[in-house]
């Protein structure tokens, strides 16, 4: 066992460059400094605590860090936060409007649509651009737009479900 | 979490500025435009450039515009705009579908048609880890010395993966690439070497500015198939972009290009198809020579030799699709 | 047991932690932080197999912002998931048995300083041969070629034979005799979340590991042996799991270096791994080679089967002993199974180690079993269903392996999903290409056996009820999404006449919540909800009887219904719940009770008779529909209707999303996901684009029916849901391919390249190696144990 008592470099990075990022988060301003190679993913987690974005690899291959970028969904671990100043980012925590949960929110807690729930908020940013432009999307158009969200739990029938659900205004139960 | 390294990050005002700042800092420098395809290399260690070139915002980049020499499209455009867009649909239908199968809709709506043109060529040797390629022994591609997929093969043999190249090629587009001192155009289909490192026939500091479909194209019935494992997520293990004009019934010109077969997009012999009608033995024939010009090896996803024989069921069914003609059994 | 009128059970209602997952709150292991954290990574050997000859970390303790570098040294007490296959360490001490095996751990500022550090240890391998396949693994008989020291024979962890009733005379009797050889490809668990586990040293010497597990008090006990510490000074927490299926139930070693670097940094260290670093932590689908030989009369009787499994074990033991037991031990459950022979044998190889996923151990031989049925009907002109009805295992009976089956739906879960599906219209109906197949399993409720041999109870809850009304639960399970934690607040607001918002819940915390052995095996709603109904069984004689006193009712007319406690023939009579708890608390002191619960015994006595008794098996049957391309190969899943007996639906929309669910992961097995390594012994692709996990493109309509035969040892007569229906979906696709285009598949995935070489008559029949078994343990089932049924 090796251990070492004192260290000097206390930041965590290898470069000490950090600019002072504002960022457009769920309608309110933020600022952030952060070295330029931190993703969109790393500043929400980290620097924002804005832990409900989620990710399961990191390379843009399961859709889970999904979050809106000026009302598209992207994905926030392949891009760069200082080239996002200015945008509109909305993740899962911009969702509730007045303390009162999104009608997919509802749906999706109403019927099971989250089973581990880590898939979640990406799936419900993804399913919230869809309707914001297509407010009766048809079951072709949900899996279309959902077709980059992987989800292991629930085999997207509860999800698709819920979108129809929350598209119908009218959280039943 | 996977984390980018560090790097140098350069935004510059123009496109001439990014061009100069790419030929000043060199090989060290990487151009940027949606990051779909650079920044999982660089977590992964694939890519190591010292200074990131950002195009992202730059203007010259954007618009997709009918001009006299054809559909100009600015190579920065996202290709959920391409997919979108009402004058590509209508007249390159093949381009709207080839841009509208990359990855996912999440990927389109950052990744940009210069991004897919450009796409790294890719390898299951290669798109891996650095902890996996270094415990392979690193490949010709990146840090090594031999190809891992055929150990005699002098050259690199990853793929070819973009999906809308393809289908560009078939149309006869044109690049404009712009350097530090100006811009040139070349057939796009001359930009591609049969070379998995090397396969871009351009100087390091030259930008993809644009690309222009000419406008005959529109006459052109085009289409493109792709044959992957998922409905998303999946780059093509094989592509058929075909173009055909029609005079009445006749075809008049015919051009077929293949998709990750081999290290560069590849041309089908199509000349059996013009000046006649088109005939399911001709389309069979079309398919054979296909076949023979589809090299797939064992480094992408399903079987090699699956993918190849699907060159030629792919093809036919492509062209009886615009020829209008029902196949039974290819 | 007459059905009573519930007023939470078997009604759809919300899970009570799921606003919370869809608003962003609820915090996964990677969401904690905590002051002066450092981070951990792991350094992972290279080599497939390879001695460690000298580790050199000098560089990488020297380089800035590193707090500390462990090696095997540091932890040198070799561990497992099952008592008497420990055979892992923490990291490596002297040798590395696959690709990706820990060998060194950091500590530092950063996860970028952490992953720099890694570069920086030198580590002198002795290159030793990899054993890659269960015929290189079965060849290596050598001492010299060993994987492990410690098993009898050299690279096979462990080999069983059973011989169940007249076996020989079951295959004299028969008419006709099928033989038929598998393979089912090993694939991986892939949950979202990818492994996470952060601890805390002090105060008081007290270290507190927070992990995304499904099996908290297993890590508990292994941090316990491994660091030499007391249990009581360990507390384990398992916050909201983001998937598990399987993967996250083995101690590993990310938690105990989490632990051991908590120790020495004296600074809280987290460790997430990579999704490149979850393909190697693995446990999940062994890959099975299986024979199977049946003996049937014209009419389609079975007389006697005799199977044999080889399962390719990876580097280290895992769940691997229960895993071969798994893959012969439910055979005899579904269909009348007079004589039966099981042979089975796990090897070691230097890939990473395989254990449970899904259905674990049973998905294998059900894919042989079905599809060789399937094959049995066409030959004798039987309807694959009518074979099947024909010789279903009847409820109340004991198997010729000894295995007690209580309640069975699995007629009724022919007969609907058969009217459901149209069956007789379409099999062998349907246009070329088109195709349907069916296949029927049975799982298990919750193992019957704890893993570590003990007579304490499997499951236990704890109530508190405060003055005030309010009602906190605790118990140990760990909700990994299927919603047990729901299941807790169902089932005692149930009890208390309360909605199941009125109920706290406070679960997998080892200091705070009383033992349950966790999320695996199916286990979790029949054995916590057992044990929840037993405490509010106590608290609510207490609770009657200051009622009957307040309200001068006698205790028999008295019902706790709509947040009172009331009168049955007065209902106007009435405490409400907190006046109850109130008058209750003042009679008795501080409310309080426990409820445990531990499974029936079972008839079996032999040795090895442990592995396939369970409270209540479930079944399922499904038929897939789908359309399949002669000239690519490709196919496409129209729909698939499953229907599976639950016993009691405790929450119908959980149990059909369970179900949903495992159809979901059953197609993704079946069609397009497996885990293979290269020839030098390296992971093929460890990553989310190239190990393919359907989309909701490949996903078809799923049309789910429940059947409810409530089954007196479940809670309100409930059953598993969460694995079984996994089962029949595999074989019912390599069915369907059969019925549309007439060939067939005996392996997974079932690719299109393997359909067109079996459409060109070039597809290569499984071959099974040949082995040595021992001789097998015989048993009949009037030797064993009387085990009375439960009315």
């Amino acid at each position: 066992m090796a251990v070492k008592r004192k260290i000097k470099n206390n930041n965590g990075s290898a470069a000490n460059r950090k600019r002072l990022l504002r960022l457009h988060v769920n309608g309110e301003t933020k600022e952030v400094a952060a070295e330029d190679n931190k993703t969109l993913l790393e500043i929400l987690r980290e620097d924002l605590k804005l832990t409900g974005t989620k990710h399961g690899c990191e390379v843009g291959e399961c859709g889970t860090c999904t979050v809106l970028i000026d009302g598209e969904p992207a994905l926030s671990c392949l891009v760069l936060g200082v080239e996002y100043e200015g945008a509109e980012i909305v993740t899962v925590e911009g969702l509730k409007r007045g303390g009162a949960p999104h009608p997919l929110q509802k749906a999706f807690s109403d019927l099971g649509a989250a089973q581990c729930g880590y898939c979640t908020p990406g799936i419900l940013v993804t399913a919230k651009a869809l309707l914001d432009k297509k407010p009766h999307p048809d079951r072709e158009e949900i899996k279309q737009a959902l077709a980059g969200n992987i989800c292991r739990c629930t085999g997207y029938t509860k999800i698709i479900e819920a979108v129809e659900l929350a598209a119908d205004g009218e959280a039943k139960r | 979490m996977l984390r980018l390294p560090d790097f140098d990050y350069v935004r510059p005002k123009s496109l001439k500025d990014a061009a100069a700042a790419l030929a000043d800092f060199g090989p060290d420098a990487m151009a940027v435009a949606g990051g779909t395809d650079v920044y999982p290399k660089m977590k992964r260690g694939q890519f190591t450039p010292r200074h990131v070139i950002s195009l992202r915002s730059l203007p010259e980049l954007k618009g997709i515009r009918a001009e006299k020499e054809g559909l100009r499209i600015g190579a920065g455009e996202t290709l959920t705009h391409i997919a979108r867009n009402s004058i590509v649909a209508e007249r390159f239908p093949a381009l709207a579908q080839a841009a509208g199968l990359v990855s996912t809709p999440q990927l389109r709506n950052v990744g940009t048609i210069g991004g897919n043109v450009f796409v790294d060529t890719r390898c299951n040797y290669y798109d891996q880890s650095f902890f996996w390629r270094e415990a392979a022994g690193f490949c010709l591609k990146k840090d090594g010395d031999i190809c891992l997929v055929a150990p005699k093969s002098r050259r690199c043999l990853a793929v070819f993966s973009s999906d809308t190249a393809p289908v560009l090629c078939s149309l006869n587009a044109v690049a404009v690439l712009a350097g530090p001192k100006g811009s040139r155009r070349i057939a796009l289909e001359r930009l591609y070497r049969n070379d998995g490192i090397d396969f871009l026939a351009k100087k390091n500091h030259e930008l993809l500015q644009a690309i222009i479909v000419p406008g005959r194209a529109a006459e052109s019935r085009n289409i493109y198939l792709k044959l992957r494992r998922r409905g998303s997520f999946d780059f093509p293990v094989l592509g058929v972009a075909a173009a055909l004009q029609f005079k009445k019934d006749a075809c008049t010109a015919a051009k077929i290009v293949l998709t990750a077969v081999d290290s560069a997009p590849v041309a089908v012999d199509a000349s059996l198809l013009e000046g006649a009608v088109i005939t399911r033995e001709r389309i069979e024939a079309v398919g054979d020579a296909a076949a023979r010009v589809s090299h797939p090896v064992d480094n992408a996803d399903m079987d090699y030799w699956y993918r190849k024989r699907m060159t030629k069921v792919y093809v036919m069914r492509a062209l009886a699709q615009l020829a209008g003609l029902e196949l039974k059994h290819p | 047991m007459s059905r009573r009128n519930f007023s939470v059970i078997g009604k759809p209602l919300p899970k009570i932690d799921a606003m919370g997952k869809c608003t962003g709150e609820t915090p996964y292991a990677n969401d904690l932080e905590f002051p002066r954290m450092c981070y951990g990574k792991l350094f992972r050997c290279p080599h497939p197999h390879a001695r460690i000859r000298e580790i050199h970390v000098e560089r990488a303790l020297a380089l800035e912002g590193v707090y500390a570098v462990i090696t095997g040294a540091d932890l040198p007490q070799k561990f497992g998931i099952l008592p008497a296959t420990e055979d892992e360490e923490a990291l490596a001490v002297e040798k590395a048995r696959f690709a990706g095996d820990p060998v060194a751990a950091v500590a530092a500022v950063s996860e970028a300083v952490a992953e720099q550090a890694l570069k920086l240890i030198e580590v002198d391998y002795e290159i030793l041969k990899p054993i890659l396949s269960i015929e290189e693994a079965l060849a290596a008989t050598d001492e010299s070629e060993r994987i492990h020291s410690w098993n009898r024979r050299a690279n096979v962890q462990k080999a069983v034979s059973f011989e169940f009733g007249d076996v020989a005379g079951g295959f004299a009797e028969a008419d006709e005799v099928f033989e038929d050889t598998f393979f089912y490809q090993g694939n991986t668990h892939l949950p979202l979340e990818q492994h996470c586990a952060i601890a805390v040293y002090g105060p008081g010497d007290k270290l507190t590991v927070w992990s995304s597990t499904q099996t908290p008090h297993y890590v508990h006990r292994a941090l316990a042996k491994v660091l030499g510490m007391p249990m009581g000074r360990i507390r384990v927490i398992a916050p909201p799991v983001g998937g598990g299926f399987g993967g996250k139930s083995d101690p590993f070693s990310h938690e105990l270096c989490a632990a051991k670097l908590a120790m020495v940094t004296g600074r809280p260290v987290k460790f997430t791994l990579s999704r490149e670093e979850v393909f190697y932590v693995h446990r999940g689908r062994h890959p099975v080679k299986m024979w199977i030989k049946t003996a049937v009369k014209k009419d389609g009787t079975l007389k006697a089967m005799h199977f044999r499994s080889f399962l390719d074990g990876g580097g280290y033991s895992s769940y691997g002993l229960a895993s071969v037991y798994y893959t012969g031990a439910l055979q005899t459950v579904t269909y009348h199974l007079p004589a039966y022979k099981f042979e089975g044998a796990r090897v070691f190889t230097n890939k990473p180690p395989c254990g449970p996923k899904r259905g674990h151990g049973t998905p294998q031989p059900r894919f042989a079993i079905e599809i060789q049925l399937d094959k049995i009907a066409e030959k004798l002109g039987i309807d694959p269903l009518d074979l099947r009805l024909k010789q279903l295992v009847e409820p109340n009976t004991v198997t010729v392996n000894g295995l007690r089956v209580s309640t069975t739906g699995l007629r009724e879960c022919i007969e609907k999903v058969a009217a459901a599906a149209d069956w007789k219209k379409k099999f062998r109906k349907l246009p070329d290409g088109r195709g349907v197949g069916f296949a029927a399993s049975a799982y298990i409720s919750g193992a019957g056996l704890p893993i570590y041999w003990n007579k304490m109870p499997h499951s236990g809850v704890q109530i508190r009820l405060d003055r005030g009304g309010g009602v906190t639960v605790f118990c140990g399970s760990t909700d990994i999404g299927q919603g047990s934690d729901s299941i807790l607040a169902y089932a005692v607001a149930e009890e208390f006449g309360l909605s199941p918002n009125d109920i706290r819940v406070f679960t997998a915390d080892t200091d705070l919540t009383p033992v349950d052995l966790g999320s695996y095996s199916s286990r979790v709603t029949v054995m916590t909800g057992n044990a929840a109904i037993q405490a509010c069984g106590k608290l609510k004689t207490i609770l009657l009887q200051a009622a009957g006193e307040a309200l001068e009712i006698p205790g028999d007319d008295l019902e706790f219904a709509e947040g009172k406690v009331r009168s049955r023939s007065y209902p106007k009579k009435a405490l409400s719940f907190a006046e109850c708890v109130e008058a209750a608390e003042a009679k008795n002191g501080t409310l309080g009770a426990t409820g445990s619960y531990r499974p029936p015994r079972h008839p079996g006595n032999y040795k090895g008779a442990g592995v396939g008794p369970t409270p209540a098996y479930s079944f399922s049957t499904s038929i897939v529909e789908l359309q399949c391309d002669r000239d690519t190969g490709e196919i496409k899943i129209e729909k698939i209707w499953i229907a599976h007996d639950c016993g009691t639906a405790f929450n119908p929309l959980l149990v059909e999303g369970q179900t949903e669910g495992s159809v979901y992961m059953a197609l993704g097995e079946a069609l397009m996901e497996e885990q293979v390594f290269r020839k030098n012994g390296l992971h093929k692709f460890p990553s989310m684009l190239d190990y393919k996990s359907p989309t909701t493109l490949e996903t078809p309509e799923i049309e789910t029916i429940l059947v409810e035969t409530n089954d007196p040892e479940g809670p309100y007569g409930a059953k598993e849901a969460g694995q079984g229906p996994l089962l029949p979906v595999v074989p019912a696709v390599a069915n369907a391919v059969y019925d549309a285009i007439g060939v067939r598949i005996d392996e997974v995935p079932i690719t299109p390249d393997k359909i067109l070489r079996a459409l060109e008559g070039r597809y290569k029949r499984i071959t099974v190696p040949t082995f040595d078994f021992p001789a097998p343990i015989k048993w009949q089932p009037g030797e064993g144990i009387e085990v009375q049924q439960k009315a």
